[in-house]
């Protein structure tokens, strides 16, 4: 039964690890979000607000190099945007601080499970 | 309407939706879609990609409390995931071949028994005793702190749980919602997990879920940064406020009264789909 312990003990700690970063990765995506806003309304407050027909989001704001190059341009969309990929990002790092954890146990099945979700969230971000 | 009008009311109605959320457990993203396209008038694309930012914000939010409590079930989290993100990235090319009228219809269909099953009071699974061969093998058999001490509880029928989180996750991407409802029909029902640990490890899935079809989403221009501003922004707070204020007592009525509005929304949702007004 000493092993169980151990691995319960290893558990806990990777748990406040992910704990501790799915915190800061919202918070920090809420503060981007907000100062882009902030920018954003200053700038666009006064015209017409209008969601009715579908244009889509401005084609340099649906890639990540896109939303990187338009936010070193100081537009506030491009900020709000880059706060939202951070969130995205959020989760994606939990799966990657999960593979660590796991190989940490030398438990190679879930480590096989981790990567597996990890690619798969990768081709959704970068393949499509 | 003013851009700031806009952001201001937009914002008000998703802290309401994400507040109300919090307090019944049903997460606010299953009213944010019909509130932005029923009274805001918003093309339901834009609306499904708020919907998911802010779903992703409140999932990794809660998440992170129960997380650190040792409630989640890591393991059993990480292995449904890989159903629920191909799943999810399959909901959000549907959501592209789809018309928007028959997303409305689908939509309303799972806000209906979203209501169903909040109205009625939830049989709270125990968990079972006795171990299955392959829920053992993988590990997945747990325990948790309750106040009587360390509970252990088995996993069963992963194979029916697993394919439905596929479903699962084909309607997140779909619909830009978490799709709790289906997650805990997988976790409760099929698997017998206790119902602690799988409404936990439901939350602890959504963000993955959900950053799943992100990708397909903002790549398609459904993420409108102007429009998922006060969205992601109002939820979370609403969502905040919520997990601190606990009044056990009011929970039951405002299970009803949200369980009513959900319903009437289902309705308006399906019979604009059916006459084409979405």
């Amino acid at each position: 039964m000493k092993m169980s312990a151990f691995s319960l003990w290893n558990d806990r700690k990777i748990e406040d690890l992910i704990g501790n970063l799915l915190r800061a990765g919202v918070f920090l995506s809420a503060l981007v979000v907000f100062t882009g806003g902030v920018l954003y309304l200053a700038k666009h407050g006064g015209e017409p607000a209008d969601y009715r027909i579908f244009h889509g989001e401005p084609n340099q704001l649906r890639t990540i190099s896109g939303v990187l190059h338009e936010t070193l341009a100081f537009q506030g969309r491009a900020i709000i945007q880059l706060g939202l990929l951070l969130l995205i990002a959020t989760p994606v790092a939990r799966v990657a601080l999960s593979i660590l954890g796991f190989a940490g146990e030398r438990d190679w099945m879930y480590v096989g499970f981790a990567s597996t979700v990890f690619v798969i969230l990768i081709y959704s971000l970068f393949g499509s | 309407m003013t851009v700031w009008e806009f952001t201001l009311l937009v914002w008000t109605g998703s802290a309401v939706a994400g507040l109300l959320g919090s307090l019944t457990g049903l997460g606010g993203g299953v009213v944010l879609v019909p509130l932005l396209t029923l009274f805001f008038k918003v093309d339901i694309r834009y609306a499904i990609g708020a919907s998911l930012v802010s779903v992703i914000a409140t999932s990794s939010g809660a998440a992170a409390a129960f997380v650190k409590e040792g409630i989640s079930n890591i393991r059993i989290g990480m292995f449904l995931e890989i159903a629920t993100t191909l799943g999810a990235i399959l909901g959000a090319f549907l959501a592209a071949k789809v018309s928007t009228a028959a997303i409305a219809i689908v939509f309303g269909t799972v806000l209906l028994y979203s209501a169903v099953l909040a109205g009625r009071p939830r049989i709270k699974t125990i968990g079972d005793e006795i171990p299955d061969p392959l829920a053992t093998r993988l590990r997945m058999n747990g325990s948790f702190p309750t106040p009587e001490g360390i509970r252990h509880y088995c996993v069963r029928r992963v194979p029916a749980g697993f394919s439905l989180m596929f479903g699962a996750g084909a309607l997140s991407g779909l619909l830009g919602i978490g799709s709790g409802a289906v997650k805990v029909l997988a976790m409760d029902q099929a698997m017998r997990i206790p119902f602690k640990v799988s409404t936990t490890t439901s939350n602890f899935m959504i963000g993955v879920t959900a950053a799943a079809s992100a990708g397909v989403y903002l790549s398609r221009g459904y993420i409108d940064s102007g429009l998922s501003l006060p969205v992601m922004l109002g939820v979370l707070a609403g969502s905040l406020v919520g997990t601190r204020i606990l009044f056990q007592a009011e929970t039951k009525w405002l299970r009803l009264t949200f369980s009513i509005i959900i319903l009437l929304l289902g309705v308006q949702m399906i019979y604009n789909g059916v006459a084409g007004k979405i």
